[in-house]
């Protein structure tokens, strides 16, 4: 566990901690060899225990779906209604970008207006790019288009965009507005905190089927998902940045005589630009995450093209629509970030009049010749390029030429490390498991951490998921471990290194919105269904945020301190060892905490390819309509992340106490 | 688009496309789309052919499974396929509601079953009988299974009894479920380029059998009996010990929507495929990698007085 005592960051006395280790490890070894001399219930939850929530659950939906009413107005007409509201923007957003103005259909379609051009879209938007940033980002904007165009994918991605802007919309005015709330009402805080963590934690095949119940089908209901899943990282975000706006500032406000309105505008807000720029990267991050789920739920788009070339076994398709939608998260990301950037520096008067008027000039004319040159509306099919025939023989010749190496590896893991860690961890008691986490909790945080801690772990006891839930941990621990092993010592290297970063940046990013399917199936080729895949799936993923917290945690280390041990003559190892990673030890901590987060939320998709283990159970209920055992089963997958939480959270807030008194 | 274009050429070319019928109601007929290539082109050709009317059409995506409640409120107007060996359970509780309508079977006919490809057959002589598994499950076994076979199921949700099978048959093998169709078909393209052993769940119509060359193993063959009464069959004591039902391929609809757009459900029960039509059109679309739109519209031209024949409420 994360117990990390100052005598061992001051480097003395490193034998407590290794005593304390075995003895722990003693403890737990002794506990498995005695398991099976313990009663049968503490190995198999007894029914007398379990409290059929599932079917609680299920009751609840259908009576708020179809009885439920607010002074005579019934629950689901009211969400209906919000559906509706949100179908009209989507829908006129999709005229103008991808479908065009169509009457009839069938044998009597009639196109009455083209949609935007390919041509017209992209220029405009890298005559924007390079106005708010310069011409690096504006020659990538430019690239991003014409890949889209080229390579076929531009209508499904138009389709894409339109949901996905007023996603990103609907999360940021949500979040801010929720941020700014819990941040003046310092009582509401924590329950704010919490629902967002629940929320955040949830696996959105969990609630998709209520969704679908209270929103009906398509496009809207998507949308409502994917902002359910947005929004709590712009919520954490506004707080924290409106924490950070300096007492001095805010006095300074007040002594000037603004009133609480101009203060959050003309004041706070600006002042917190920064943060809330990091909170609208996660939420496009997180958005455009979501297109391939949402398209399962009638969004269309990107993401329903990856899930259709998937099926067919095309790989190189699937990869890319699956590119397709990384360059819309790049671009849209990158176009934010500078617009935030600009914000808070003050740059001003980019954009002139004549500008206005060459950015509708390019939209129109485009647009206008497509009329009679039928490849400004849509790219010939016979031009369009595709790197799919490779990308299907670079596979194929993998296939047929190292599986035996690969299965060797495989076979190994599987037998040697994975089945018996998995049998291990089922085999443990459960009362025993409870109480050893609450323990770990009360060591770290008091004892209002260990009984929150008991009480979820509990929970998961009673829904009757105990050994599922035993699978999800023994997949995500083993996950996490190989992430941060190959991550974070990684970040670090390369943290050093400032001329990569850029690169570095694009394939994290790339890492974190390339759907995972897209990987998912090449690797079920070369390492079959089940476990082992899905690790390599999980873990290919949490290296993300493993990588860029290592990044940002020595990035942040004070100049001083480092100078002061160079003074001091430490050798390069020496200061590394005594003075940038302790420094950089809270920040880790919390970037272990994102990589557990993030394995946590990826074990919905690794389902897709045959683990046993609480996300099946999600899919399962998801693919069987049942919403009980999903939610149910969604709720033990949130209580397990939020039991990570508390532990790394403490173990991460012990640290920084320490690193401060040894440094007072 | 381009279909847009192929679309408005095809209606110039076909004058007279409407006559003067004016459909019942002017709201949006929703018709539901899964993502297999089958479903997608027979639901666009009936798209195609209820737009023709001047019908409001909508093809709105939604997942195989997560489709009744859609139907059940009305989200969902009309499906064109839904499978007997997979939904059965769901789409006969659904029906039961009185929601929902049953309308009739599109046509073919769903086979299921244990299926591995030719190439085995030198391993293991005796098949497709399934008693030859019994004697070579070594050559379809794995590091983690041996010596026992290993067979590769479908995903967990769409349930089969093959574990029970296995059980009742006696037969040395261990289900591996795959966690989706994809998945599935990935494993055995990968098997099958290596010309390595695998045994699976193989469905048609679908394009693996058109591309891979294989066979179904022969089962006892299925009646209700045998799901239903442990004494039949070769296992006096247990059930299951039979072959996968070959199952329908059944159309439905919201049940209120019938008062809205008579006629419309009128067409929709007269859909009807042929299950040899339907298999080229999945390999044009799989295998040529032609657009589902293009290939739906093709055939809408060709057999143009076949669904005006489906039509006949409409044409005055």
């Amino acid at each position: 566990m994360a117990d990390i005592s100052p005598d061992i960051l001051r480097g003395r006395r490193p034998s407590r901690r290794l005593w304390t280790g075995l003895l722990v490890a003693a403890v737990i070894l002794a506990l498995l060899a005695a398991a099976p001399l313990m009663p049968p219930s503490w190995r198999a939850v007894p029914d007398a225990l379990r409290w059929p929530l599932s079917d609680w659950i299920a009751a609840g939906m259908n009576w708020l779906a179809r009885d439920a009413a607010i002074a005579g107005v019934h629950f689901a007409t009211v969400t209906r209604a919000l559906a509706t509201a949100a179908q009209w923007p989507i829908e006129a957003l999709q005229v103008v970008l991808a479908k065009g103005w169509v009457h009839g259909a069938g044998f009597n379609k009639v196109q009455i207006a083209p949609p935007l051009s390919w041509l017209g879209v992209t220029l405009a938007t890298a005559l924007l790019a390079w106005r708010i940033s310069g011409p690096g980002l504006g020659a990538m904007t430019l690239l991003a288009g014409l890949y889209l165009a080229l390579f076929g994918l531009w209508t499904s991605a138009m389709t894409t965009l339109a949901s996905v802007l007023l996603c990103v919309l609907a999360a940021l005015v949500l979040g801010l507005a929720i941020g700014i709330r819990a941040h003046r009402s310092p009582g509401m805080e924590p329950a704010v905190r919490a629902v967002m963590n629940v929320m955040q934690t949830v696996p959105i095949f969990s609630y998709l089927l209520p969704t679908l119940l209270l929103f009906g089908y398509g496009p809207s209901a998507a949308l409502f998902a994917t902002v359910v899943y947005a929004l709590p990282p712009m919520v954490h975000a506004t707080v924290l940045a409106l924490r950070s706006v300096p007492a001095e500032t805010l006095e300074l406000a007040r002594m000037t005589g603004c009133s609480r309105r101009q203060t959050l505008w003309r004041v706070e807000l600006p002042v917190a630009l920064p943060r809330l720029a990091i909170g609208l990267n996660q939420v496009v991050m997180m958005t455009l995450n979501m297109v391939i789920i949402a398209s399962m739920i009638g969004a269309g788009g990107l993401g329903y093209d990856v899930l259709r070339a998937l099926r067919r076994l095309d790989f190189g398709a699937g990869f890319e629509a699956g590119m397709g939608i990384v360059a819309l998260a790049v671009v849209l990301d990158r176009l934010t970030q500078a617009a935030a950037r600009n914000q808070s520096v003050g740059r001003r008067r980019l954009w002139s009049r004549r500008d206005g008027l060459i950015l509708l000039a390019l939209l129109a004319v485009p647009t206008g010749l497509s009329l009679v040159l039928p490849a400004l509306a849509v790219w010939p099919k016979a031009l369009s390029l595709t790197s799919a025939p490779f990308w299907n023989a670079a596979v194929s010749f993998i296939n047929q030429h190292f599986y035996d190496p690969l299965e060797a590896i495989r076979t190994f893991m599987l037998l040697k490390v994975m089945n018996p860690f998995r049998d291990a961890l089922a085999a443990l008691p459960w009362p025993i498991a409870v109480v050893l986490l609450a323990l770990a909790g009360w060591r770290l945080g008091g004892w209002r951490v260990g009984a929150g801690i008991a009480a979820m772990a509990m929970f998961v006891v009673v829904t009757g998921y105990w050994l599922p839930a035993t699978g999800s941990v023994y997949l995500t621990v083993l996950a996490v471990l190989v992430a941060l092993a190959v991550g974070m010592p990684f970040g670090i290297w390369i943290s050093a290194r400032k001329r990569w970063h850029q690169g570095v940046q694009l394939a994290l990013d790339t890492l974190q919105t390339l759907p995972t399917l897209v990987y998912l199936l090449p690797a079920v080729m070369l390492f079959r269904n089940g476990d082992f895949s899905a690790l390599i799936a999980i873990t290919s993923y949490a290296v993300a945020p493993a990588i860029r917290y290592g990044m940002d945690a020595m990035a942040h280390v004070p100049s001083e301190r480092v100078e002061a041990a160079a003074m001091c003559g430490c050798s390069k190892w020496q200061t590394f060892r005594h003075v940038r990673l302790p420094a950089a030890l809270p920040t880790l901590l919390l970037g272990v905490n994102q990589t557990v987060m993030m394995a946590l939320s990826m074990l919905v998709i690794a389902a897709l390819v045959g683990t046993r283990e609480l996300g099946q159970v999600v899919f399962t209920a998801l693919s069987q309509g049942q919403p009980g055992p999903g939610i149910t089963a969604g709720l033990c997958v949130a209580c397990i992340a939020l039991i990570a939480d508390a532990l790394l959270k403490s173990g991460a807030a012990r640290a920084a106490r320490h690193q401060g008194e040894a440094h007072a | 688009m381009k279909t847009i274009l192929t679309a408005t050429a095809a209606g110039l070319l076909l004058t007279g496309a409407a006559s003067g019928f004016e459909p019942e109601s002017d709201r949006t007929i929703k018709l539901m789309q899964a993502d297999w290539t089958s479903m997608l082109v027979n639901t666009e050709i009936l798209n195609i052919i209820l737009s023709t009317y001047g019908y409001d059409v909508e093809k709105v995506i939604a997942d195989d499974s997560a489709r009744y409640p859609g139907f059940e409120s009305g989200d969902l107007t009309m499906a064109v396929e839904t499978w007997q060996t997979t939904q059965d359970k769901a789409f006969n509780a659904s029906v039961a509601t009185g929601k929902v309508l049953d309308m009739g079977e599109l046509g073919p006919h769903a086979r299921e079953d244990w299926w591995y490809p030719a190439y085995m057959a030198e391993q293991c002589p005796g098949l497709p009988d399934w008693q030859a598994l019994k004697n070579c499950a070594e050559a379809f076994s794995s590091p983690e299974t041996a010596p026992k076979g290993r067979y590769l199921g479908a995903p967990v949700s769409w349930g089969g009894f093959d574990e029970e099978r296995i059980e009742a048959l006696d037969l040395p093998f261990e289900v591996v479920h795959a966690g989706t169709d994809a998945a599935m078909f990935a494993e055995l393209q990968s098997a099958y380029e290596r010309k390595a052993p695998i045994i699976l769940w193989v469905y048609t119509p679908h394009w693996a059998p058109s591309v891979f060359e294989g066979s179904f193993v022969e089962f006892p063959p299925y009646e209700d009996a045998c799901y239903n009464d442990p004494s039949w069959g070769v296992n006096p004591d247990k059930a299951y010990d039979c072959g996968k039902p070959q199952g329908w391929i059944k159309k439905m609809a919201w049940a209120e929507g019938e008062q809205l757009w008579p006629c419309a459900y009128d067409i929709l029960r007269k859909f009807t495929m042929d299950g040899d039509e339907v298999g080229q059109l999945v390999y044009k679309v799989d295998v040529d990698g032609r657009s589902v739109e293009e290939v739906a519209m093709e055939w809408a031209t060709e057999n143009e007085p076949k669904w005006r024949e489906w039509a006949t409420c409409a044409a005055n």
